[in-house]
């Protein structure tokens, strides 16, 4: 059995050295050199700052952008830091509400949302992806009628025909890959980007 | 449920089948000791690595030299995990500042990561620096994951070999495992997952300007490199919190169908591997076929529960399934299918959060694990656990005709027997003995996130998850106290190596047996009566055991969320 430690420990350290220091440094290398832009985190810029990353979902509160799903994500309360006060898409702590199908907490927060949106467009049915939160608080998308039910309000607020916003919507979305794998979703910060980028012209 | 649901799941499976064989040949021959088309490139390596660690690689061991071995590998491991943690703030590659991280939850956390368990009570991207993905998790992804593979081939051979008192080297084949399996698929893996918009970086994180002019702090890392072997290792422990439901730890809908093939990959070529080595595949198709039958079932039924969604919401005027805790780009069926893969297998990546799951769907994971995770299962850990089960059916088989049992050419005995039972009593054990002290320890019972059956539900999850060493998690539970972090450890440490040992000892004592040829009585074990036996006797063990625990937990929530009861 006494042999058994000197590879129980100089083994160890070898293969530790391969695989947690050499594989990952050397991962980093090659895909940076490969694919710069998603090893940085496929981050977008705009007159040369940082707005946010493509993947990552961000808070939007005004009439005139496309809202993105609930966020149930937290952050250190400022005033006491053993407690979290909610922080919407905080990309430094990703995280769900973890609230389950009996949850008072989750029915009374939905049902406060769904009666927001009715009131702001009564002629669709509220998609239930808007009203929901995601699982990591951080979702980038939201399904395509998520985005056709906001059309009305976001033109409304930027004076725009709803014909061209919906239009906008319809050429946002994104299909399944190859007809099959994934759902049919849009970008909320690329519809926002494109939504500027027309409203400009 | 749709059909395009569907077609998914049949492309899953069909694809998981498809790559059983060719990974079961190219495992066996590394475990043979092998050439492989790496070798030019590898053997160096592995023959320095055997040379400076003093290791004749053609000196086999008994089966306690081979367990002991194990044992003290993960000791150094433990150490090196525990040490990096508590010193993570004077160490290099920590651009976030993290401070050393808390001597609780640093044991919890090394325990989950040698046991390939993973439970998340740490933050990922609020706790640990890059060292420590790095140099605890990434590495220990590897070798827990190899050392599951090596223990189950040492398995595998007791049933293989005949009058031989060794099963191997252990040295030699965590080695083999780790530099011809597990490095070369992680390394094109992880470019995959780079190429899919997967960040590998060492640099801070990133400070964004929202378009509304708020403030966004975006935390990166080296994601992919350690993503790949999470997988693939079923390891399941995030980079970051929200685990694979992170974008950048699963950005496409590719990606995440990638990570779910590569969860099952390995542990389903161990089933032929296992044909194999005892010489008829036939016999590891049996097996697979029992996995299975298992999975499709589990598969349909949470599948069903979360597309028709919850009453809750269906009140309020809401249509369609439950959303709640799913991302958008993966939707119903990419959630509920990888919910169920992560528990069939022993991986513990989720990308939803179970917790936020119906009733019944999130009953299903929940008895995945408790079927002790031997559908597919964890790499290696799923095999062994599958033959602890085959043996008990075979012997109650033998029971049934009055006639001692055998198979693939070794008489089952009275020792045999006894340590199998003895592994699986280890489950109810830990699982139901924790959960009754939790629900009644007032400080456990604050943990609690929900009210209500489903509170119950979140504490009998994180046993099942920690003794199956499975990882995922109901995770409102506030797992990051002093009772958790030490009782999932304990539930954790006995999950993993009080079945290890018993499964080695029965490796020794087959090994040493004489194999018989078949005769006329010995029952056939590569038919459907066969695949029909261990698929009752898994169900009716396991349905034995919990059903009591369940009825309490997700059943009674289900009749109370019809009946239109929040809490």
């Amino acid at each position: 059995m006494l042999r058994e430690i000197r590879p129980a420990i100089v083994l160890l350290l070898a293969l530790t050295a391969i695989t947690g220091l050499a594989y990952p440094l050397a991962m980093t290398g090659i895909a940076g050199a490969l694919f710069p832009v998603q090893a940085q985190g496929s981050l977008i810029e705009k007159d040369g700052k940082v707005i946010g990353s493509a993947l990552i979902g961000q808070e939007f509160k005004d009439d005139k952008y496309f809202h993105g799903r609930p966020s149930a994500t937290l952050a250190p309360d400022p005033n006491d830091s053993t407690k979290t006060v909610p922080a919407p898409y905080n990309a430094a702590n990703s995280g769900g509400s973890n609230l389950g199908p009996t949850s008072k907490a989750l029915a009374d927060r939905v049902k406060e949302d769904v009666d927001k949106l009715r009131r702001e467009n009564p002629n669709a049915s509220v998609p239930v992806d808007l009203v929901t939160t995601s699982a990591s608080g951080l979702d980038p998308n939201i399904s395509p009628e998520a985005a056709q039910f906001q059309v009305p309000r976001v033109a409304k607020a930027r004076n725009l025909p709803e014909d061209q916003v919906k239009q906008l919507v319809t050429a946002s979305t994104e299909g399944r890959l190859l007809g099959l794998l994934g759902e049919p979703r849009v970008n909320v910060l690329a519809l926002n980007l494109a939504l500027d980028r027309m409203a400009a012209k | 449920m749709t059909v395009i649901g569907w077609f998914q799941i049949i492309l899953y499976c069909a694809i998981v089948v498809a790559l059983t064989k060719p990974l079961g040949w190219y495992m066996t021959r590394v475990f043979n000791g092998e050439r492989t088309f790496l070798s030019p490139v590898l053997r160096p390596i592995e023959a320095g690595i055997y040379w400076i660690s003093g290791v004749d690689e053609k000196r086999e061991q008994h089966w306690l030299t081979y367990t002991v071995a194990m044992l003290l590998f993960h000791v150094g491991g433990f150490l090196i995990i525990y040490g990096v943690m508590r010193l993570q703030a004077v160490l290099p590659f920590n651009p976030a500042g993290q401070s050393a991280v808390a001597e609780d939850l640093s044991f919890n956390t090394a325990i989950s990561f040698i046991t390939n368990t993973n439970w998340q009570n740490y933050g990922g991207e609020g706790t640990l620096s890059y060292l420590t993905q790095m140099v605890g998790l990434t590495h220990q992804n590897f070798l827990s994951a190899a050392t599951g593979i090596v223990l189950a081939v040492a398995l595998i051979r007791g049933f293989a070999r005949a009058s031989m008192r060794t099963i191997g080297n252990f040295w030699v084949d965590v080695t083999r495992c780790t530099l011809y399996i597990l490095l070369p698929i992680s390394v094109v893996f992880t470019l995959f997952l780079v190429w899919q918009g997967m960040p590998q970086t060492l640099g801070d994180y990133v400070e964004a300007t929202t378009l509304e002019g708020a403030k966004q702090t975006i935390a990166v890392g080296p994601v992919a490199s350690q993503v790949a072997i999470k997988m693939l290792g079923t390891n399941g422990g995030g980079f970051f919190n929200a685990n694979a439901a992170h974008p950048f730890e699963n950005p496409t809908a590719l990606s995440n169908f990638v990570q779910m093939l590569s969860i099952f990959a390995l542990g389903a070529a161990l089933a032929n591997v296992f044909g194999r080595m005892v010489g008829n595949q036939r016999q590891g198709w049996a097996i697979l076929a029992v996995m299975g039958v298992l999975f499709v079932a589990g598969v349909a039924v949470c599948y069903w529960a979360e597309a028709s969604g919850s009453t809750t919401m269906h009140a309020l005027g809401l249509t369609g399934g439950n959303m709640e805790g799913k991302e958008v780009r993966f939707g119903i069926v990419a959630s509920s299918l990888f919910a169920v893969i992560t528990t069939a297998a022993s991986c513990g990546a989720v990308n939803a959060m179970h917790d936020s799951f119906t009733a019944l769907g999130g009953m299903i994971p929940l008895i995945n694990m408790e079927l002790g995770e031997i559908i597919v299962g964890g790499v290696g850990a799923g095999m062994y656990g599958m033959l602890l089960f085959v043996i008990l059916a075979i012997f109650v088989a033998g029971l049934m005709v009055g006639r001692t049992p055998e198979y693939v050419g070794k008489k089952i005995e009275a020792r045999e027997v006894k340590m199998a039972m003895l592994a699986i009593l280890v489950l109810p054990l830990m699982i139901l003995g924790w959960a009754a002290v939790a629900v009644v320890y007032p400080a456990a019972v604050a943990s609690m996130a929900n009210a209500g059956p489903h509170g119950f539900t979140e504490v009998l999850y994180a046993f099942t998850s920690a003794t199956a060493n499975n990882g995922s998690a109901f995770a409102g539970l506030t797992g990051n106290t002093f009772f958790y972090n030490l009782t999932l450890a304990s539930a954790m440490f006995v999950g993993r190596f009080f079945m290890i040992v018993p499964a080695m000892a029965i490796a020794g004592s087959l090994a040493a047996k004489k194999s018989i040829p078949p005769s006329m009585g010995t029952f056939p074990t590569t038919g459907g009566l066969f695949v029909g036996l261990v698929v009752g006797i898994i169900l009716i063990m396991g349905g034995l055991t919990f059903f009591p625990a369940l009825a309490l937990g997700p059943i009674v929530e289900h009749l109370a969320m019809n009946a239109g009861n929040v809490f």
